[in-house]
């Protein structure tokens, strides 16, 4: 039985609480970064993670891509949508097939 | 172009020609694979966009709704209000083996049998807003998760298209050109080793017969006639 995880700031995520998921509230780059290997190494199966704060993760988020279990999803926070989710998925396409052709009349 | 160092023998030309069909073979294996993947990644990273946007715009409802929630209550009484939350999801996670890449799939499971049980407080002394806000986010779990799994599985599948991309290409571009060249060398060097030994043998034989005759002109020029015959019954 795996659990989900929330991370990002407090105002954004902490509504996820009343359904189920378990909310890591941090805005510390570096106290994120830890918490981060913590819940990769632990029983979750999706990390939700803001993209403010993926933002600052970057490397770790990378890092941690290539596994199996989890999955770090990015969620637009309560200061916007940074677009970059949806930039995350551009990626994985530039990976696969060499350009982009799902977005690009975007 | 071909430079690495083989022996010009038989035993290798056999064993090149073995390489080349092999490469042949996973080559043809190799580039239908990637078509395969790709076109499932094509039509999976397709609904992942959707699915995406979907979530990310129901986010935001989402968050607009809890504004007003805060809005209308104190931040203890919401805090309180969403401290210990009545409902827990759990998930399992199965994998799915497409051609080969093993992606995620997420089967989840509520703590309490009825899904709407969300509300993880008494009525009494919260917003209706809150209500409809804790409500938006529960309708867009199954969502939320449903993505998860896509982009979970675009991830792992673009890893493998890349590898496998390049498993393709170093075949088609450095392994059978290789093999190709080599078993050519190999066949060039084979015939130029037979030609040569065929040189030798007739050098050898022009030689042995000019020895002869010089014996014979020693011999006073008599045996001229003599070697001829002995020539001709020699070649019998």
């Amino acid at each position: 039985m795996y659990k989900i995880a929330v991370m990002g700031d407090r105002d954004s995520i902490y509504g996820f609480a009343a359904v189920g998921l378990e909310p890591f509230p941090i805005t510390d780059t570096e106290k994120a970064a830890e918490k981060l290997k913590e819940l990769v190494e632990g029983n979750y199966a999706v990390i939700y993670i803001t993209e403010e704060l993926a933002d600052r993760l970057e490397r770790e988020i990378t890092y941690y891509s290539e596994r199996k279990l989890p999955a770090i999803i990015q969620i637009p926070g309560v200061f916007g949508n940074t677009g970059k989710g949806i930039k995350a998925v551009k990626q994985s396409v530039e990976r696969a097939v060499g350009s982009d052709i799902i977005f690009g009349n975007d | 172009m071909a430079k690495s160092q083989v022996n010009p023998t038989r035993m290798e030309l056999t064993r090149q020609k073995n390489k080349l069909k092999t490469a042949r073979r996973g080559h043809k294996m190799l580039k239908d694979k990637r078509d395969e993947l790709m076109r499932q990644f094509l039509s999976l990273v397709r609904e992942n966009k959707e699915l995406r946007e979907k979530v990310e715009s129901g986010i935001r409802a989402c968050n607009s709704n809890f504004v007003l929630a805060r809005a209308g209550m104190s931040a203890e009484a919401l805090n309180v209000a969403l401290m210990s939350p009545k409902q827990e999801v759990y998930l399992e996670a199965d994998t799915k083996n497409v051609m080969s890449v093993e992606i995620p799939e997420f089967k989840y499971k509520t703590r309490t049998s009825d899904s709407n049980d969300i509300y993880s407080y008494g009525f009494a002394f919260t917003s209706s807003d809150l209500d409809d806000a804790v409500k938006s986010i529960a309708d867009l779990l199954p969502d939320m998760l449903r993505l998860a799994e896509c982009e979970k599985s675009c991830q792992l599948m673009a890893a493998e298209i890349e590898k496998t991309r390049r498993r393709v290409n170093a075949l088609e571009h450095v392994m059978i050109p290789e093999t190709e060249a080599n078993i050519k060398m190999i066949k060039m060097k084979l015939d130029e080793n037979e030609r040569s030994s065929q040189i030798r043998l007739m050098k050898v034989k022009d030689m042995m017969l000019e020895e002869a005759h010089r014996y014979d002109e020693k011999n006073g020029g008599v045996g001229v006639y003599a070697v001829e015959i002995e020539e001709s019954t020699g070649e019998d």
